[in-house]
């Protein structure tokens, strides 16, 4: 695989190893994190602040849910579908989490043809992981439907607490949010990739920079975190 | 006595060139600028701009606490609207815009050598986002039942209510709104800050050799970066409370007789995540001017910082304790008392670092060659002011005597010398010792003095008496209190009094902004370095420094930013890249 690009001076830097080795990366010159580029930090430390993000939505739904005086709607029956004449539990949301995850593992391959300067295979991977969260993001608009026409609304619901659809709305929709920025990026990003802007640098049309393939990395480190995130939201919707 | 590095043991510079945006025409050379010393002007403009509108609010607040009954445009409801809004400006759109967005953009790419940001067109949207943050905020004045009264800190259930101005108008939501992008705005200019510091360095800029206005400014940002989520978050909440009608911090309410739609929610739950956010949101404003007090006053007493290193490590302790202190904003909310226990334990465990700091900035004054400059004379003015504010801290921090105190004058008193008066201090001290770096020019020696003795003892005037009200009892936030048995004959003379003193404080600012306009012109012609001063930006080729900031070469830096009066140096200062060895440095090996 290609170096990961980043060291103009085309020496490798000998550094001590473990803990060592991070004190003299810090205590050094010009870069805390040697051999990261400027982008790839950036993606990085956005990240830990969505995180912060997140963690407040879930920790405000875990506050609401343990705090309320009314019972809680029943997820498994909630999140039901009518399937051959039976209720099947959790059986869209297992399929969507199942797309969500296989999008992160084509993501992944795009990553790795990216760095072989493969751009054919790049982009279709990049395409199919961004058809990938289309297909998340239609059923998630699937879902909200049949929860809407079932009268839940994010001020009351049928069966219980109020804030069970104000929670779920809210959360699911901000998460919703995220995959189709991330859809719209994939897209962009593979197309630059497959008119080969990658390979003779052309400047972007916003913001004049050069790219490179570890863009493709980048735009990866923001898609496995949606679905990370999307992990902790089925854990604690879904499952609980 | 340290190895200084021989220019030959420069390591080589691992980062190509960055590649620089080159503007064609006047509006991307100077609107959309993308450039950070541009950015910064344009922020601090905007804020200095918004922060005459909280400035004349105050003055509004004051007319009616000084004069009650005397002015008859001066409703209840318009009161609560301008505490509103100048505690919401004056703490995010000005305090915080002004040291990260203004500061920082001016000062990390300068002060650590870069040529500019890491991203700068992503640091231009941070600008023109929080622009329009502005003018949603502003608009919200001209709205159908004006600006929301409900309390910079917008505690529910009151803030969405009908009793409350604005709370079931347009105030409220074009408040959240208004957070919601000043926060998005944030985020993208504070990813640059960040990133900068962290990878954007020139060859031989070790963290450790950092000025400490650079430590200021970064662990603010990443705290920044940590704190606004949960503000982020209480407001996308609140707002769909407000339009939705959804219940997250509603409670049922009966209003005016009616039951409201709400039910079930937790007004506690915003309080948390507000001052999840608020608690370190005061030390977002505090260790940009920790950083930049330490400059000036290591400058202009021509002393190195004494203890270097324990600054450095107080500023990230400070930091990072300053996120499990944040219910002590909340001690009369009726939590457990085990939990106000912790609380008070670990804020007054902050006086640590805290008193840290300030022991350290007297021990370089000590025996320095003390210039009292106009930047100096603010730095010590911040250093006895910020003092007297943590030690009314100590009072407020402590459980049992916080309660009686709460939501009294005290609490006002408190809050402003220490977050108010203290900060602004050393934003007016950074801005006579830089301003000099982005004009050409000094600012006016006299106006300035003036501008500072009416400032300093002005807010003793104001906010002495203030505390003695407050242990009195007058609580805060009453529109009026004549006929109040706590409000006594001599508490109504000294509410007078402090109205007088806040209107001649607030003219010496009006004075100071016409110091920064007329100096442009006039002022006398600085050059490059008046305060022979050692970090980078006053080794720039130009002033002002050009576009990318250090002409054809990148400087390299061979010591730390603080070789004042090395004995054996032929001047009392070594810049930071000036090689060669000059004598003993004290610089932390």
């Amino acid at each position: 695989m290609a170096e990961t690009a980043l060291t103009h001076t085309n020496q490798t830097q000998a550094r001590p190893a473990g803990l060592q080795g991070i004190a003299a990366d810090w205590s050094s010159d010009q870069r805390a994190f040697k051999n990261v580029s400027w982008g790839k930090a950036m993606m990085w430390i956005f990240l830990l602040s969505d995180t912060f993000i997140f963690g407040c939505f879930l920790l405000s739904y875990m506050s609401a849910r343990i705090s309320t005086r009314v019972p809680w709607p029943n997820p498994s029956e909630v999140f039901a579908l009518r399937i051959g004449g039976s209720d099947i539990p959790l059986i869209l949301i297992a399929i969507m989490t199942f797309v969500l995850i296989s999008s992160s593992g084509t993501m992944a391959m795009a990553v790795n043809f990216g760095y072989r300067r493969d751009r054919r295979k790049t982009a279709i991977l990049m395409l199919l992981t961004a058809a990938l969260g289309a297909t998340f993001v239609g059923m998630q608009a699937f879902e909200w439907t049949k929860l809407i026409t079932e009268a839940v609304r994010p001020w009351g619901n049928p069966w219980g607490a109020a804030q069970f659809g104000s929670t779920f709305f809210m959360i699911t929709g901000f998460h919703g949010t995220h995959v189709t920025i991330g859809v719209i990026f994939l897209i962009i990003v593979a197309r630059k990739v497959w008119r080969g802007d990658y390979d003779v640098g052309r400047p972007g049309f916003f913001t004049s920079r050069r790219g490179r393939y570890e863009n493709v990395e980048i735009m990866g480190l923001y898609w496995h975190f949606v679905d990370l995130v999307w992990v902790f939201i089925f854990a604690f919707f879904y499952l609980w | 006595m340290v190895d200084i590095t021989p220019a030959d043991a420069v390591p080589p510079a691992e980062v190509a060139e960055m590649e620089l945006y080159h503007p064609h025409s006047w509006w991307t050379k100077y609107v959309f600028s993308q450039d950070a010393k541009v950015i910064a002007i344009q922020y601090s403009a905007t804020a200095t701009a918004i922060g005459l509108v909280a400035l004349v609010l105050s003055w509004l607040m004051r007319l009616q606490l000084g004069f009650p009954g005397t002015f008859d445009f001066i409703t209840p409801e318009a009161y609560y609207q301008f505490i509103t809004m100048h505690g919401m400006i004056m703490v995010i759109y000005l305090l915080t815009a002004l040291f990260l967005g203004g500061f920082g953009n001016y000062l990390i790419p300068l002060m650590v050598g870069a040529r500019d940001m890491v991203f700068p067109y992503v640091n231009m949207l941070s600008y023109w986002i929080y622009l329009l943050a502005v003018l949603v905020l502003v608009s919200s004045f001209f709205a159908p039942g004006g600006p929301t009264g409900a309390g910079w800190t917008l505690y529910p259930p009151q803030a969405i209510m009908t009793g409350t101005p604005g709370g079931q108008e347009w105030g409220i939501i074009l408040m959240l709104v208004s957070l919601i992008l000043f926060i998005i705005g944030f985020t993208m200019g504070g990813l640059n800050y960040v990133v900068t510091v962290l990878q954007g360095r020139t060859r031989g800029m070790t963290l450790m050799r950092l000025p400490l206005t650079v430590w200021g400014i970064f662990t603010a940002t990443v705290m920044a970066l940590l704190a606004f989520p949960a503000l982020f978050v209480a407001c996308v909440m609140m707002l769909l409370d407000r339009a939705l009608g959804t219940s997250f911090f509603m409670p049922a309410v009966v209003e005016m007789g009616e039951q409201l739609q709400h039910n079930g929610g937790s007004p506690i739950l915003f309080q948390h995540l507000f001052w999840f956010f608020g608690h370190p949101e005061v030390y977002i404003v505090a260790l940009p001017a920790f950083g930049i007090v330490s400059d000036l006053i290591s400058t202009h007493a021509r002393k190195n910082i004494f203890g270097y290193r324990m600054m450095v490590w107080a500023i990230v302790g400070i930091g990072a304790l300053s996120f499990v202190v944040w219910a002590h904003h909340m001690y009369v909310s009726g939590m457990h008392p085990y939990f106000g226990f912790f609380f008070a334990t670990t804020t007054l465990i902050i006086a640590i670092p805290t008193a840290i700091k300030v022991y350290n900035w007297v021990l370089t004054l000590w025996r320095g060659d003390i210039h009292l400059t106009i930047p100096m004379l603010f730095a010590m003015a911040f250093i006895v002011t910020f003092v007297n504010g943590g030690l009314t801290g100590l009072f407020l921090g402590n459980v049992v005597v916080d309660v009686p105190l709460s939501d009294t004058m005290f609490v006002v008193a408190h809050f402003h010398m220490v977050m108010g008066v203290a900060p602004i201090l050393v934003i007016f001290g950074a801005i006579y010792h830089w301003y000099p770096k982005v004009t050409g020019r000094m600012l006016n020696e006299t106006l300035g003095r003036f501008h500072f003795w009416v400032t300093f003892v002005g807010a003793y005037l104001i906010f002495f008496p203030m505390h003695y009200i407050g242990l009195m009892g007058v609580p805060r936030r009453y529109a009026e209190m004549t006929d109040v048995t706590v409000m006594t004959e001599s508490a109504h003379h000294l509410n007078s009094f402090i109205s007088i003193m806040a209107f001649i404080v607030g003219f010496a600012q009006i004075v100071f902004l016409f110091n920064l306009i007329w100096s442009i012109r006039h002022g006398r012609e600085a050059g490059g370095n008046p305060w022979r001063a050692t970090t980078l930006e006053w080794q720039t080729p130009q002033t002002p420094p050009a576009h990318g900031n250090f002409g054809k070469e990148l400087p390299i830096v061979y010591r730390w930013a603080y070789d004042y009066s090395v004995p054996g140096a032929k001047e009392d200062f070594i810049p930071q890249n000036m090689p060669g060895t000059f004598g003993p440095s004290r610089e932390p090996a």
